[in-house]
């Protein structure tokens, strides 16, 4: 009788499904255990305690148990979903009450746990009030058993505790086709699971999995993009931005550093951004090479140290913003002749996207507001009036030929390579 | 070696306002309003500070409302005046309104009516902007090529409805002094014909301690002046606002500063304004015409002349009278403001583009806008502003690094001394 109106609760959880790692044959433990930790780091950089089972995997997911003490609907739980959504590789995922199995009469007590958690997801629905439940409010039960030894099988667990959520009076209606709510209880070795939401997940593969690139993160609006969805699909980032101060200034270096410091949070909790100085490069090009060829010959440069720099981090390959017909700098042709300095592939995830595209993702990642900032990530005095459009590869090497009569290019490099600072960077806070 | 010649922006604090700072915030720490010991001496405190400021400006010290600094002063100048004139039962802004709604002819003279100039520093054409919201017509008189304000423009932008004009001294940009005694002979003569006059204010931050101030002279209702800009602290500011002003509050509370600021008084800041205005009066007693700073000056634009081509002057000759004696405003044709000034810096000199509070906004400085600079020329400038405390050889040194600065950037600009 103590118990009454308070959940016998062995704990409150979270099941976490992912999709697309489970297939991954041979490489399904890395996998699960690259995503393992990335959970768990998200969950405690977002100060969620921990229960003792922390993460674990278990059949094809993994469970978060969160310290003994909470209840639906705590704010800790609000910080374990945004946290959670944010996490590559999570498909969904759903806050749910383990009960233990050997309770005497568990029928009224999956209900009240159910009763509970809807109670913390249905806006205006708190304590003893219930007519936000009703309002336009349809429910179904969906159980599952694969512990055999439960005396009642998913069909009487369905109809039982349906009839159970209809006596407690919550005025929510049962609608088995299309319910607004589907309250899941799933009863296994280690104890019933009730659930009444599935979150969705951003999807993709846990940041790492698929190995590291470098990332050439200018300021702009399309770079962190560009960062954020190869992220999304398991590469780890190395930031490279080039710095041409007193050309521009420290603040679009600090645009940089946030930028990065964004992606930290997608990420296993920092962001490794290196800052080349490209000023003697930046003004070498601008003395030796004819005006319409300075951008191609600037990014083929900007390449060339990525390329290095990719050897130094072991990162196999070079992401950057760019997207196919954008500006002047970014046709096929030029395209082509900028890539041809590297033998690392160039992936470029905004090549098609229309630059709504890139702007709408910027804002839901968070880094639209930074890359807005008015400071200017290469100097005006740096812009040619008319770069050429469709440069060709001969004529940039032979610019570079000419160049290299001029000035040690080389060198040049060399000393950007060398002074480039490696700083890691913590996520921003929100 | 660190040459700094961003005095407009801020000033470094001179170490006796520094020691007056401490000693506000070790010993006189009592609240000016408490009646125990501490809290006499911190009210004693106050009102010697207030006396010093009194002093600078030739008034009485119970004229000095002390404020947050020369942005609230300015925002309490402006917005109290306007606001105690609409307090007046049926204002005559109201009586428009009604006609308007009534769909008669709105009597456009009836409308209340404010002025100022179209190069007042941001502190200014806020609350301005913020007054039109509110239904308030402001008229900004505009400069000429120079910088300075068209008189003529002035006296047929007056009208009966006119509460208040408002008018800086100096401008922050270019250092144009405004011609306050021609302000005063327009109002004057306003006044015969029309039996009233405006109030007036004048933003006098970059004027205080550079040139003589003295409000009651030239007839002036209200005056701004802020601490930093003349080697004393950051955060405190003061406003003399004429004996019979009236003014609406825009902080409320406990009735300190005879209820025009309420909040207890930031004593270690006001302290370190007092020194500043006594030191500030001392060294213009020594030398009225501030001719060390005018000697700088010509020292600095004399060299930017003789070793830059191209180099332009913006605003009047310094030799006319009618500019501070501490800024210095310059186009290098050519060059980027913004790259200059970092580049500079790197080599221990630092200089400002147009006003420390433009140069983090992309947007060009609507004072050199306003003198009919295009926006390449605008880009292309910075602002020197000297203090006491620079040398002469820190000039030589600074011209001689600028020089090098600005071939350096043409060079990669490609800038071949064409006048365009």
């Amino acid at each position: 009788m103590e118990r009454q109106g308070r959940l016998s609760l062995d704990g409150v959880t979270i099941l976490i499904r992912y999709g697309e790692i489970a297939l991954k044959g041979k490489n399904r433990p890395q996998f699960e255990g690259r995503l393992q930790q990335a959970v768990e780091r998200a969950l405690t950089r977002a100060g969620v305690p921990l229960g003792p089972g922390r993460v674990r995997r278990a059949y094809g997911r993994l469970v978060v148990e969160l310290a003994p003490g909470y209840e639906p609907g705590s704010p800790t739980l609000g910080r374990a979903i945004r946290a959670l959504s944010r996490v590559f590789g999570v498909v969904s995922f759903s806050p749910a009450v383990r009960l233990p199995l050997d309770l005497e009469d568990p029928i009224p007590a999956i209900a009240r746990a159910a009763l509970a958690l809807l109670k913390s997801t249905v806006p205006g629905a708190s304590g003893s009030d219930t007519a936000a439940l009703a309002a336009a409010r349809t429910f179904k039960v969906e159980a599952r058993r694969p512990f055999k030894q439960f005396p009642l099988n998913s069909l009487e667990i369905n109809q039982q505790v349906g009839a159970a959520l209809l006596r407690q009076g919550i005025g929510m209606r049962v609608d088995v086709h299309q319910p607004d709510v589907v309250v899941g209880v799933e009863v296994r070795q280690e104890g019933i699971y009730v659930s009444t939401e599935e979150i969705p997940g951003p999807g993709g593969l846990p940041v790492g999995v698929s190995g590291r690139a470098v990332l050439l993160l200018s300021g702009g609006i399309d770079s962190p993009v560009a960062g954020w969805m190869s992220m999304r699909r398991g590469v780890e980032l190395i930031g490279l931005h080039f710095h041409s101060y007193p050309f521009t200034s420290e603040e679009a270096r600090r645009k940089a550093e946030d930028l990065g410091r964004v992606l930290a949070r997608y990420g296993d909790g920092s962001f490794v951004l290196r800052v080349c100085p490209f000023t003697e490069l930046q003004k070498a090009i601008q003395r030796y090479v004819p005006e319409e060829l300075r951008i191609t010959i600037m990014r083929r440069m900007m390449f060339r140290i990525a390329e290095r720099i990719a050897a130094a981090e072991g990162a196999l390959a070079i992401v950057t913003g760019e997207n196919v017909g954008q500006v002047a700098s970014q046709t096929l042709e030029s395209l082509g002749v900028i890539e041809a300095v590297t033998r690392l592939p160039v992936l470029r995830p905004l090549a098609m996207f229309d630059k709504m595209e890139t702007v709408a993702r910027a804002r839901e990642i968070g880094t639209f507001d930074i890359s807005v900032r008015p400071y200017e990530d290469c100097c005006t005095i740096f812009t040619p009036v008319h770069p050429k459009t469709r440069p060709r590869l001969e004529e940039a090497e032979a610019a570079e030929r000419a160049m290299e009569q001029e000035v040690d290019v080389e060198a040049l490099l060399s000393a950007a390579v060398a002074g480039t600072d490696r700083q890691e960077l913590e996520p921003l806070p929100e | 070696m660190s040459i700094y010649l961003d005095n407009s922006a801020t000033t470094r604090p001179a170490p006796s306002v520094v020691r007056a700072v401490e000693e506000a915030l070790t010993v006189q720490y009592g609240n000016p309003s408490s009646a125990h010991r501490l809290g006499v001496a911190a009210r004693r405190l106050l009102d010697e500070s207030r006396t010093r400021v009194a002093l600078l400006l030739g008034v009485s010290p119970e004229e000095i409302v002390f404020t947050s600094g020369a942005t609230e002063a300015n925002n309490l100048a402006i917005l109290g005046v306007a606001r105690a004139a609409r307090a007046l039962p049926l204002s005559s802004y109201d009586d428009r309104e009604r006609k308007e709604r009534e769909g008669k002819a709105a009597g456009a003279e009836s409308r209340p009516h404010l002025i100022t100039t179209a190069v007042e520093h941001p502190s200014v054409l806020e609350p301005f902007r913020r007054l039109e919201d509110e239904g308030w017509e402001v008229t900004y008189v505009a400069v000429d090529r120079q910088g300075q304000l068209d008189l003529a423009a002035l006296s047929r932008a007056l009208k009966p409805e006119t509460v208040l004009l408002s008018t800086m001294w100096v401008n922050n940009e270019t250092g144009v002094v405004h011609p306050l005694q021609g302000i005063r002979e327009v109002l004057i003569q306003f006044e015969k014909t029309q039996g009233r006059r405006p109030l007036w204010h004048v933003d006098a931050v970059q004027a205080l301690g550079k040139l003589p101030v003295s409000p009651r002279e030239l007839g002036i209702d209200l005056l701004s002046l802020s601490g930093h800009k003349m080697h004393g602290p950051k955060g405190v500011g003061a406003l003399y606002v004429r004996r019979t002003v009236r003014l609406q509050p825009l902080v409320w509370g406990g009735g300190q500063e005879r209820g025009l600021r309420s909040g207890t008084e930031n004593l270690p800041g006001i302290a370190g304004l007092g020194v500043a205005c006594q030191e500030a009066r001392e060294r213009l007693a020594a030398d009225p015409e501030a001719s060390y700073l005018r000697r700088l000056r010509s020292l600095l634009w004399d060299g930017i002349r003789e070793s830059i081509p191209g180099a332009r002057l913006h605003g009047p000759g310094p030799d006319t009278g009618a500019v501070a004696p501490h800024i210095l405003n310059v186009g290098f044709p050519g060059t980027r403001g913004e790259v200059l000034v970092r580049y500079l810096s790197e080599r221990g000199v630092h200089v400002a583009t147009g006003s420390a509070c433009h140069s983090r906004r992309p947007e060009p400085s609507h004072v050199l806008g306003a003198m009919g600079l295009r926006p390449d020329e605008i880009q292309a400038s910075l602002r020197f502003s000297l203090s006491w405390e620079n040398t002469e050889a820190e000039i030589r040194e600074a011209v001689a690094i600028l020089r090098e600065v600005v071939a350096e950037v043409r060079s990669l600009t490609g800038w071949k001394g064409r006048d365009d």
